[in-house]
């Protein structure tokens, strides 16, 4: 874990050209013998955000978790396949990196927050990046700025509503200045406030995002394009107003659109040039 | 415990009656009120929120002034009633500049009855010269013995009430890293107030579940009910563990936590503020010892 570069100087290994994201044949089973994935394959461009659909038990999480070298082979379980990211293969001596490139927003922020104030919180992965004193300070300012949380600096994680505390969570990997953003259903348990509060949040940053979600609306606010994982396959790929309005294949892997939701009526996200 | 009416306030949360959203409802429940009295907001633990001197002490430096003074009133000898009473007004006096209410001191003592009880058992256990007390003959030197005891222990527990009074628990775990306690052990009291209200949160809607489905809860019959909650809590936490884990590497964990940011390194002044106490003390038990007569 001694590779990671310290300090967060911004990343030499990142280049136009290659995709904030490349995952190739991506396989894994479990120490129990349950295959969960069986050969993912997906790109996300610099910039792009995309929505990584699926029903339950499709492997999203699962998938989430190898993004960043916790589950795999380079933790030491069984698996095959190869992750890039901005270029940069995912080994045991590059994890520190990718870590700090990977920025994964779990489902719960108790879960992520685990210290006892928020600015504590947000300092946690930039000074295990080696950043001390006043260059910290600034980091941890910053990314809470960028949330609209830094005034809730000093405050333990516990007193914050639950939308503030995902707010929150993604600023903990804000600090990090990641070149992708990974969102687990960024938008559940929030009231429709909190959640497009988020999505303005999402919206206003310069940084790629793979987005797992159940909220399709969301999806297609947010994300030009979308990926269906099912089966521990990507089975579809495409602009996600088109993937939402193709009915056959939303039915085939149990999805569906709320109540009187019509993908067709509403603007899409706005596509980024590949 | 007192039910407000009208917009909550952050001041009221003191004492029991805290604000913690999942913790202060489970306080009203009917029947169980008792097992919670005084959790309240667990992240805030048992601060009294004022502007005080005392409150604006760094951590370490109470932390460290009440070791001592607790250190100079065991020290001193059985039977030094003078002394104790010095202490008292001592404490009593930063009971007072600490703007903590007296009757939440009282209250907060009563966590002090088992000692109370084995206090009170010494008289009449202990050999020697017997004294009649109320027509009851009991040992003279246990009952000195006893009652200085309960004399030293009040004296810390009020000392303890005051710095948890005085003091946010993030606070005191900088202080105790400021005081280089292990860093293994600040984490661990770390993880254990952060996490403190989330499984109480857990437990309370585990009970709530469990009471809406008609369980009543409180008899013996219950008990299968109330072992299989626990160990459901168990495994939650557990797993709850693994995901915090998770979360810690995906954002560099390398086997140990950076220094807190909201500690502070203390003045000379705070120092020599705070040592005042123990000090004082101090000189009282040599005063006692040294010049007055037994």
């Amino acid at each position: 874990m001694s590779g990671a570069p310290a300090g967060g100087a911004s990343p030499s290994g990142a280049s136009a050209s290659s995709p904030a994201l490349a995952v190739d044949g991506l396989a894994f089973a479990y120490p129990d013998g349950r295959q969960v994935l069986y050969g993912v394959d997906l790109e996300v461009a610099q910039g792009e955000r995309v929505a990584l659909l699926g029903p339950n038990g499709a492997g999203k999480t699962t998938l989430l978790l190898h993004l960043n070298g916790i589950l795999g082979a380079v933790s030491g379980g069984t698996g095959a396949g190869s992750i890039q990211v901005s270029g940069l293969p995912l080994r045991k001596d590059t994890v520190g990196e990718i870590r700090r490139r990977v920025g994964i927003v779990f489902q719960d922020p108790d879960d992520q927050l685990f210290m006892p104030t928020v600015a504590d919180d947000v300092a946690f992965g930039p000074a295990n990046l080696g950043l001390r004193g006043s260059e910290l300070a600034d980091r941890v300012h910053h990314a809470l700025s960028q949330v609209g949380m830094a005034d809730q600096a000093d405050r333990p994680p516990h007193h914050l509503s639950f939308g503030q505390r995902r707010r929150v969570a993604v600023a903990t990997v804000l600090a990090m200045e990641p070149e992708i953003l990974v969102l687990d259903e960024p938008s559940s348990n929030l009231d429709p406030a909190s959640r497009r509060e988020l999505a303005d949040i999402l919206q206003s940053l310069d940084v790629a995002v793979l987005m797992v979600t159940h909220d399709l609306p969301y999806a297609l606010q947010l994300c030009s394009r979308s990926l269906l994982l099912d089966g521990g396959r990507i089975v579809a790929s495409g602009a996600t107003r088109d993937l939402l309005a193709d009915d056959a294949l939303m039915r085939a892997h149990r999805l569906e659109l709320p109540y009187g939701f019509d993908p067709l009526s509403v603007p899409a996200a706005p596509a980024v040039e590949r | 415990m007192t039910l407000v009416v009208g917009p909550p306030s952050h001041a009221g949360a003191q004492g029991g009656a805290g604000e913690g959203s999942g913790t202060l409802a489970s306080g009203h429940l009917p029947g169980h009120a008792h097992g919670h009295v005084g959790l309240g907001a667990p992240e805030e633990g048992l601060l009294v929120i004022r502007d005080t001197v005392v409150h604006r002490l760094p951590a370490q430096v109470k932390l460290v002034a009440v070791v001592a003074f607790v250190l100079v009133v065991v020290a001193t000898p059985t039977g030094r009633w003078g002394a104790f009473a010095v202490y008292a007004l001592l404490l009593a006096g930063v009971v007072a500049v600490a703007h903590v209410p007296a009757r939440l001191v009282l209250r907060r003592m009563l966590i002090e009855v088992p000692f109370v009880v084995f206090a009170a058992v010494l008289p009449f256990v202990a050999s020697g010269p017997r004294v009649e007390v109320l027509g009851v003959s009991v040992s003279a030197t246990g009952l000195v013995a006893g009652a200085t005891m309960l004399l030293k222990a009040t004296l810390g527990v009020v000392a303890a009430i005051v710095l948890a009074a005085t003091t946010a628990p993030r606070e005191m775990l900088a202080g105790l890293e400021r005081l280089r306690l292990p860093a293994l052990l600040v984490a661990m009291l770390s993880f254990m107030i952060r996490y403190l209200a989330v499984v109480t949160g857990d437990l309370h809607r585990m009970r709530v579940a469990r009471e809406s489905r008609g369980d009543t809860g409180g008899r013996v019959g219950q008990a299968a009910a109330v072992a299989g909650t626990a160990g459901s809590l168990f495994v939650r936490s557990y797993e709850r563990g693994e995901r915090v884990h998770q979360a810690m590497l995906a954002r560099g964990y390398a086997g140990h936590l950076p220094a807190l940011v909201s500690g502070r390194a203390a003045r000379a002044r705070e120092w020599a503020l705070a040592a005042s106490l123990p000090v004082a003390t101090l000189v009282t038990l040599v005063l006692f010892v040294s010049v007055v007569p037994r």
